[in-house]
């Protein structure tokens, strides 16, 4: 479904993304693990045109992606969940997800606020409520929410967990989990193996820009010095 | 009681034309980050084309309002059509670029007008059913005036609406906040960009047009509201339409009420507010510090050494200039003394921005107080030339520490309008203060001492000094603390992580730089004998943005090259006729194609010849 082949991405002049390869299936998730600085936003970000790839292509259901700018990938069916969440503060959450929301359906469902609703329902009770007074792990939600409004096929999920409290992080884990049995495929990126683990389907695992471990968690659990020398900290 | 209640009728009334074009001003802001000059140009044209609909169909209260409505709807197409064409190609280039861009709007519409209206000023008819006074506690109030203040908050209610309740409108406030992540989710920036950008143009031209009533037409009016528009922007927050309401509602019952204690201080007084508003709330009454996701910064090269060659070269310039007088007695000297005066000013510009990461829209302040202050130390305590040629730099310098101290605790964007006002607040009292400063009339009778009076010595004073406040900002960039200006240009936390006081070194360099465009004053004053309070007006101040865009803001060689081509340009172009328009066509056309100056232009062709040569010159 998603596919990136030899990417060559750079900040000025660094060299973040070197060869860089992956894909991920129909129905598939697929989680991006490395430590600080390994590259997975940087992946995200080149995926979804926020950053071009100097070399590389990108593919998206067969189409190349790799030279359309991010409102057009949005428009293929990839959506974006950003590391920093970057919610509209000043807007309502109501109003986060209208910014999101797209008529065309390039997904497997059709969201509608309501659905969203019930699908996190800590946002029901916070609607009319600014963004920027949301928790973070509501702040997430919503991302995640706001996202889906535009009917995405694919979901790009990047650090989900990350500071959030581990009772959030399980109903986000729930959340994710049924958003994946509507049928979307996933990318996520994570350091929280636990949350990991709990959703995905397979793993890749980035080292200075670099994939270096493609493999499902059982597998990974065979492999203690793959994990030691990549992961942990 | 019935006078006072009637001044802040008045007030209020002229708040509702600065709100719409402060309005349209602040939403083009927040969505597209451009600062846009030409926003006056268009509340012009408003004003222009319902002047032409009023008088050309003459029919009644609903032509005289279809009139208004049609006159901002042309203007709105006529911002569309802008957007389009060139400022979507400005979008991701620095600030410097977009802004001397809609200068070069500016001086395209003001020669249109020109053609099409003539120079004239033209007194538009009443409005039908509105044309007379009622009394309010005995006092005559006019009932347009009433309409306008009716018209303000209604068009505050629906752009409120427009925002809130529909998918537009959220999509706006969005991309108000963060562009980047509302493309991301799918939404097309250009039109999002355009269609914002032609609302904002609607409010500018429909400010214009409701004004033809209340007073005459004429090509004045672009630069004479922008200068407040931009205040009420800042005062309110940028992109804050509430906070634009607000603001125009101080400003104007502040100057209704302020005229009558003060009669001059209505050039002055919008801009103090504004820069006590900014002390007390640096992003304005109801702003937001900018998103961090706006246009990239593009890392910038770092500055190199000159390499023997080059110091050799620049050498052999400096000693043809030297023998420039025995060529020529007349023409050339004179034009000489401008280019040099020029290039210490564009120098002095590009240091604070190109060292100093500070956007100043206001340099021709420091340039002016040195020339006033000079001139008014020679007119009241009869001083040397050469004792002004000390007291004008002092005094520069002195002024760019006061401004300068305000300056340096914002950033961005607030930074720059601040310099702008205070570059009016002084421009405001050379004014007005006819009594000290002679006002409109200038101060005349300057000389150079009797050694210097000679062209060509003044043509070597002027070498001199020009050259030796060239050397030291070269010197200084190169300093430590050069290092720590650009340190901070490129990252502040990370100067500050290490215990540096960044404001100090900035404070410093803003005083430097108000220094050596003092001495360029003091040395344009004395060349020509005299000096005018538009060595103080913004259209100065754009001058040297413009020298320091055409040399690129990249290279310390850039304000030279840019100064030269500048003076030359405008030398020639200026004889002609219309050659605002010529000028600002020549000015939109190096913005789109020379993103890096013509330095940016040179430097390929320098380098191919280096290759060839195969001696790369040293570090
Ligand atoms: N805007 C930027 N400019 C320059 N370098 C950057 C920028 N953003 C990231 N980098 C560098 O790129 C590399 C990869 O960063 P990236 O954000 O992709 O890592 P990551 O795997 O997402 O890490 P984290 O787990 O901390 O989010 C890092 O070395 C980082 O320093
Ligand atoms: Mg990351």
């Amino acid at each position: 479904m998603l596919k990136l082949e030899r990417i060559n991405s750079y900040y000025g002049g660094a060299h973040i993304l070197k060869d860089l390869s992956l894909d991920v299936q129909k129905h598939e998730v697929v989680a991006l693990l490395g430590r600080n600085g390994a590259g997975k936003s940087t992946t995200m970000k080149s995926i979804m045109g926020l950053i071009l790839p100097k070399s590389g292509t990108i593919t998206y259901n067969n189409q190349a992606i790799s030279n359309l700018a991010s409102h057009q990938i949005c428009q293929c069916g990839i959506g974006y969940v950003p590391e920093e969440r970057r919610i509209f503060a000043d807007l309502s959450v109501e109003e986060n997800l209208e910014v999101g929301r797209r008529s065309s359906q390039t997904g497997p469902i059709n969201w509608q606020k309501e659905d969203l609703f019930d699908l996190f329902p800590n946002l029901a009770e916070r609607r009319t409520q600014r963004g920027g007074n949301l928790s973070g792990g509501e702040q997430q939600m919503l991302t995640i929410a706001r996202t889906l409004m535009g009917n995405p096929s694919m979901l790009l999920l990047d650090e989900p967990s990350e500071g959030i409290a581990p009772v959030i992080v399980e109903q986000l884990a729930k959340a994710i989990k049924g958003v994946k049995a509507q049928g979307l495929a996933i990318l996520l990126s994570e350091q929280n193996m636990h949350f990991a683990r709990l959703v995905s389907d397979r793993t890749y695992i980035i080292e200075q820009g670099s994939i270096r471990y493609e493999g499902s968690f059982s597998d990974l659990d065979q492999h203690p010095n793959i994990w030691k020398q990549y992961l942990a900290l | 009681m019935g006078f006072y209640l009637a001044q802040l009728l008045t007030g209020l009334a002229n708040a509702s034309s600065l709100f719409l074009i402060a309005s349209g001003l602040s939403i083009i802001f927040g969505v597209t980050r451009i600062v846009n000059f030409a926003h006056g140009s268009f509340f012009m044209i408003g004003a222009y084309l319902a002047y032409s609909c009023v008088t050309w169909f003459d029919v009644g209260i609903l032509g005289f309002w279809g009139s208004m409505l049609f006159a901002a709807l042309c203007v709105a197409v006529i911002g569309g059509v802008i957007e389009i064409l060139l400022l979507r190609r400005l979008y991701k280039s620095p600030e410097l670029f977009q802004l001397v861009a809609t200068f070069g709007i500016v001086l395209v519409v003001q020669d249109i007008a020109l053609a099409i209206w003539g120079a004239e000023d033209l007194l538009g008819p009443r409005a039908p059913g509105l044309d007379r006074a009622v009394r309010i506690l005995g006092e005559p109030i006019p009932e347009y005036d009433l309409a306008l203040i009716v018209i303000g908050p209604l068009v505050l209610g629906l752009v409120w609406l427009l925002f809130h309740r529909t998918h537009w409108g959220i999509l706006v406030r969005a991309a108000t906040q963060d562009r980047e992540m509302v493309a991301a989710l799918g939404v097309n920036q250009q039109w999002l960009f355009t269609s914002t950008f032609m609302l904002g143009s609607f409010l500018a031209g429909l400010g214009g047009a409701l004004q033809v009533p209340r007073e005459s037409v004429s090509l004045l009016m672009d630069l004479s509201i922008i200068g407040e528009a931009f205040v009420v922007v800042v005062i309110g927050g940028m992109g804050s339409v509430t906070g634009a309401f607000i603001a125009a509602i101080l400003i104007s019952v502040l100057n209704s009420f302020g005229i009558l204690l003060f009669p001059s201080i209505s050039l002055l007084l919008p801009f103090l507010v504004m820069a006590v508003v900014l002390i007390v709330r640096p992003w304005g009454l109801l702003g937001k510090p900018g998103s961090g996701h706006g246009a990239p910064e593009a890392p910038q090269d770092p500055l190199r050494l000159l390499g023997k060659r080059a110091i050799w070269a620049w050498a052999l310039i400096l000693a043809a200039l030297l023998t420039l007088p025995l060529a020529d007695d007349g023409f050339l000297l004179v034009l000489m003394v401008d280019v040099l005066i020029a290039i210490l000013f564009a120098a002095s510009l590009q240091f604070l921005m190109g060292v100093g990461g500070m956007v100043s829209f206001g340099h021709a302040a420091y340039f002016g107080l040195g020339a006033y202050g000079a001139a008014l130390c020679v007119k009241y305590a009869n001083i040397s030339m050469e004792f002004a040629l000390v007291a004008g730099p002092v005094i520069g310098a002195l002024g760019a520490l006061f401004f300068g101290w305000f300056c340096v605790r914002l950033s961005g964007v607030y930074l720059a309008m601040l310099t702008l006002a205070a570059a009016q607040i002084l421009w405001g009292i050379a004014f007005q203060w006819q009594d000290v400063t002679g006002g409109d009339d200038g101060i005349l009778g300057l000389w150079p001492s009797e050694w210097a009076s000679s062209q060509s010595a003044y043509f070597y004073l002027t070498l001199v000094l020009c050259s030796i406040g060239l050397m030291l900002l070269r010197r200084i960039a190169h300093s430590p603390f050069g290092y720590v200006l650009r340190g901070g240009r490129d990252s502040a936390l990370r100067i500050e992580a290490i215990g540096l006081d960044l404001k100090a070194h900035q404070w410093m360099g803003f005083a430097l730089v108000g220094g050596l465009a003092g001495l360029a004053g003091v040395l344009f004053a004395f060349s020509k004998g005299s000096i005018f309070p538009d060595s103080l007006s913004i259209p100065h101040s754009v001058d040297a943005l413009i020298m320091v865009l055409l040399g690129g803001i990249q290279s310390l060689i850039g304000p030279i090259l840019g100064a030269v081509s500048f003076i030359l340009l405008e030398d020639w172009i200026s004889r002609l006729d219309y050659w605002r328009f010529i000028f600002g066509t020549i000015i939109l056309l190096i913005v789109v194609t020379a993103p890096n100056g013509l330095a940016g232009l040179l430097a390929p062709l320098w380098h191919k010849r280096r290759q060839r040569s195969g001696k790369g010159q040293s570090q």
